[in-house]
């Protein structure tokens, strides 16, 4: 049987990181999973809005869960790490506060009836790809990987209870059962600089870099992560890191999807591998 | 007839300035029953209480309702007045127009009406009250104390010293506890053993304290001055009588590569063993777990050595029954010591270790003679970070309480440190100091100013391992939250001081109360802070809340101050506030139909089966039975029984109903 499941793709993975996105679809489509996006759907308000209005910060989420309710979606998946994080925390405040609630309607102009289940990326595969896994393998990633995560993807940890907040393992034990060798690494939530990129990308040269570069001195040999701002800035902003850094680091950064994806024997045009800045050297 | 007297207090203008207590006490008067009503400005003073007992003798009264503040403050004054004028006690009752009424409501006529209204009930009651005596409990002077820590063994030495019986029982193979394992306490950095081990030894030669290590309390049952106790004395597979403690059965012992818990784990000990040198009672236990003959069937090496032939592998743990009068729980606590903080390592990298590893790295007896040598490699480490704080005070998991201790040990370690490795570098991550205590804050500027202990206020991020070192990123707030990293040798945690494995079990053993991280709660928080809940049962050191050496001690001398003032009379007296089955003359003899609902909901256990017999022995009815000596008057069997057959003394049903009805008559 099919399963199908609600899907908000969130600006990145429509833009800079539609290589996540590829290999999100491609890899629910192996595992016969069919994605519905939301209708008509909008920003999440994503790292700006919480920062300038509170009700601007529920009520654009709020619109994109309402969205999600009026076509029937019942669980979705927020493959971005910040769209996921806003969703869960609107949902999660406006069904705890009913006043709240009211007024973000209000300003919406749509209501919502009750929580749907909103899954990250990392959710998503333990539940629906890492059963399945074994049937659907056809090579291992025999490489040795640094698990990075960042700051949002445990998070709300409170709300999510999912992962230890500090030093996270789900993503390590999956790339395990991917056949990949997961170090033991320090900066597994060290900050990336985030949002920086685009207003101080200089400082990116320095968190990013130390992130490279740490993963890099402890052999890692691809850095996999679930996350479109990460990527960004280990990836594309490579060039800065090298320079503040004063070498020549050319270790790959990976989603999650892709690595699995390619454990399943998806092309690299699914898998959107060549899409990367930096050259991934890895079949 | 009901003669009733009734006083009305000003209690200065506490109660005058919004009730109009003459008003009061004039429509008093002229209730049904009352034949004399007066006010005064206080009723509590000496001429107060003679206008009471110069009414009871002259009125022939038969009931006193003192209108004035809460019973919890003078309702012995007044009881013991009436009682001087020769009237039952639990005949006088107080009717709050104080805390009730004149304290939280405006002056208006309102006021005065309600402060009638609360006299008119309980004048209504007193006409239902009749004479009680109080209980008299026999009191056995034995006192048992739970835990030998410094707190228990302070106890122990001073119930033990008023001359009363003391039965000391631990749970590890020795006395001593937590400070047995410290290096030097704060904040004169005297040597602990050196203070503790005579105490040790005072005990174990005290006549009047019998002490049993390696043991655990089972089960209690009865109360205050009449415990029944139930000690398992674990099998030491050591016959003790024979045992000389001189320590050749451990020299020979294969199994030696098992972690030593009064080294915390940085050393090994054989699986027969002296847990330290100045182990009370110096006599070795075989760890069966670890035992080559108890896994295996075969060696018996120390049996072939011992020149006594105390080794008995065929020891049976031991059950002792005991009747005691007091028992005072000196359990103390643990530090955590999990990855409940992965973000620091614990538990991954060896040189991460807490506040309780550091004490035996520089102990003079511990596993490096004191030199502080880092547990990975052997080296002196030239930095050492110490994390305060690395857990309390921290909501996020689930400790939000100050463990009190870090800041000071924590002083004390840069310090032990510093005098130990005059080249090295401590520094400390801290919250706030908190160094509130006779000469603790000077002994915190001392590590600071004197010994150069770099102290950063922030809290560290995490903490992993590079090139050998162990990088500590933090921030230091006073920098602007500056982002601080160091290359450490060393890092120290100050892991958060929590409740002792076992003290949620112990405490529903005992019926004592506790709080939400397990400790033990007192009765009252400033006025009975070494009580609890529980009459005859007493708190004594850490395992009421994280606590220093000196206030342990204090502790335990106020709980053993309480224990020799229960044991100073040979019976209790006991307010005569007690539940109790009616009963009637035969064929009835009770409306109690034994369902035993009570028995189920009584949380003192006072409630037992009770059996009517003929003459013929045969029974006739089972009933429900109260122990006066137990019950605690709170009432539940009361509302439990279906067939109203319980009353509480001095609180009956029909008391209450009156009281009721007097209000809704006016």
């Amino acid at each position: 049987m099919k399963k199908k499941l609600g899907f908000y793709p969130g600006c990145s993975l429509e833009g800079t990181s539609r290589e996540y996105s590829e290999s999100v679809i491609s890899l629910a489509k192996r595992f016969d999973i069919e994605l519905e996006a939301v209708p008509d759907w909008n920003c999440c308000g994503a790292s700006s809005a919480h920062n300038l209005n509170k009700i601007l910060s529920l009520a654009l989420p709020a619109r994109i869960l309402a969205q999600a309710e009026k076509a029937g979606i019942k669980e979705i998946l927020v493959p971005c790490a910040a769209c996921s994080n806003r969703l869960i925390t609107t949902q999660h405040e406006l069904f705890e506060e009913p006043e709240l609630k009211k007024e973000v309607e209000e300003t919406t102009g749509m209501s919502l009836s009750a929580p749907i289940r909103i899954l990250n990326v990392i959710q998503f595969i333990q539940e629906y790809i890492v059963p399945e896994l074994p049937n659907k393998k056809v090579n291992a990633f025999d490489k040795k990987v640094a698990c990075y995560y960042g700051c949002l993807l445990v998070r709300p940890h409170d709300i999510l209870q999912f992962d230890r907040l500090e030093d996270p393992q789900s993503m390590d034990e999956i790339m395990k059962t991917s056949g990949a060798e997961p170090i033991d690494w320090p900066f597994k939530t060290e900050c990336c600089g985030a949002g920086l990129s685009l207003s101080r990308s200089d400082l990116i040269g320095k968190l990013s870099g130390k992130i490279v570069n740490e993963a890099t001195e402890r052999g890692a040999e691809a850095i996999i992560v679930a996350c479109p701002m990460c990527h960004a800035n280990l990836d594309m902003r490579r060039p800065v890191i090298n320079k503040y850094m004063g070498k020549k680091l050319n270790i790959p950064v990976l989603y999650i999807t892709q690595v699995i994806g390619m454990v399943c024997g998806l092309s690299p045009k699914d898998t959107g591998i060549k899409r990367h800045l930096v050259k991934v050297n890895i079949n | 007839m009901a003669r009733i007297g009734v006083f009305v207090c000003h209690c200065g203008e506490n109660i005058s300035a919004t009730v109009d207590c003459e008003n009061v006490s004039e429509r008093a008067a002229k209730l049904p029953g009352v034949v004399y009503s007066t006010d005064y400005k206080y009723m509590c003073s000496d001429p107060g209480q003679s206008k009471i007992k110069e009414a009871i003798i002259e009125h022939k009264l038969t009931g006193v309702v003192v209108s004035a503040c809460s019973p919890r403050m003078h309702e012995p004054t007044f009881r013991k007045a009436c009682a001087e004028a020769g009237l039952n006690p639990y005949l006088c009752e107080m009717a709050n127009i104080r805390e009730q009424c004149s304290w939280v409501h405006e002056k208006s006529e309102t006021t005065t009406n309600k402060a009638f209204d609360l006299v008119r009930m309980l004048v209504e009651k007193v006409k239902n009250n009749h004479p009680l005596e109080s209980i008299k409990v026999p009191v056995n002077k034995t006192a048992v104390v739970v835990g030998g820590g410094v707190a228990g063994i302070q106890t122990s030495l001073d119930i033990a010293n008023a001359g009363h019986k003391v039965i000391l029982v631990e749970r590890e193979p020795s006395i001593g506890g937590h400070m047995s394992q410290l290096s030097e306490t704060f904040p004169t950095l005297d040597c602990s053993q050196c203070i503790l081990t005579p105490r040790m030894v005072e005990v174990a030669q005290h006549p009047n304290i019998t002490l049993y290590t390696y043991s655990e309390l089972e089960h209690t049952d009865g109360f205050i001055g009449n415990f029944n106790v139930r000690i398992r004395r674990k099998a030491r597979s050591i016959n003790e009588k024979l045992c000389t403690g001189c320590g050749l059965c451990c020299t020979k012992c294969p199994a030696k590569k098992i972690e030593s818990e009064f080294e915390q784990g940085l050393a090994y000990r054989t699986a027969i063993y002296v847990p330290f040198p100045q182990a009370v009672p110096n006599k070795p236990v075989i760890d069966r777990v670890n035992c080559r003959y108890f896994q295996t069937g075969k060696c018996k090496v120390c049996q072939k050595l011992c020149p006594t032939g105390a080794v008995d592998f065929e020891q049976k743990d031991e059950i002792i029954e005991v009747k005691a009068g007091a028992i005072v729980l000196a359990t103390g606590f643990e530090v955590k010591n999990t990855d409940f903080f992965p973000e620091y390592g614990f538990g991954k990298y060896k040189d991460v270790i807490n506040g309780l590893q550091f004490e035996r790295l520089a102990s003079a007896s511990g596993p490096t003679q004191g030199e502080i040598r880092r547990p990975s490699d052997g080296k002196i480490p030239e930095k050492i970070v110490f994390v305060a704080c690395a857990g309390s005070r921290d909501v996020a998991k689930g400790i939000p309480y100050c463990s009190k201790i870090c800041c000071m040990y924590t002083a004390k370690h840069a310090m032990l440190y510093k005098h130990k490795v005059h080249e090295g570098t401590p520094y400390v991550f801290y919250m706030d100091i908190r160094a509130a205590g006779k000469n603790y804050d000077e002994f915190t500027r001392r590590a600071i100013e004197e010994d150069g202990a770099k102290y950063i206020r922030g809290r560290v991020a995490n903490i992993y391992e590079k090139n050998g070192k162990l990088i500590v990123k933090g921030a230091d707030t006073l920098m602007n939250g500056r982002p601080v990293e160091i290359d450490a040798d060393m890092v120290v945690l100050a892991t958060a001081a929590v409740s002792c494995e076992g003290s949620e079990s112990l405490a529903q053993k005992l019926h004592v109360s506790y709080d939400s991280y397990k400790f033990f709660a007192e009765a009252h928080p400033k006025l009975k802070p070494v009580e609890t809940n529980t009459a005859g049962i007493y708190l004594a050191g850490a395992c009421q809340a994280p606590k220093d050496i000196p206030e342990s001690v204090a502790a335990a001398s106020g709980a053993a101050a309480k224990v020799i003032c229960l044991f100073a009379g040979s019976e209790l007296t006991r307010e005569p506030i007690v539940a109790k089955v009616n009963r009637m003359p035969p064929p009835i003899f009770s409306t109690c139909m034994g369902c035993g609902m009570c028995k189920e909901v009584c949380p003192y256990q006072a409630i037992d089966k009770e059996e009517i017999k003929n003459r013929n022995g045969e029974t006739i009815k089972t009933i429900a039975k109260i122990n006066p000596g137990l019950c605690q008057g709170c009432g539940i069997c009361v509302s439990f029984c279906k067939s109203k057959s319980i009353d509480l003394e001095g609180y009956s049903n029909k008391q209450v109903y009156e009281e009721v009805l007097a209000l809704l008559n006016s």
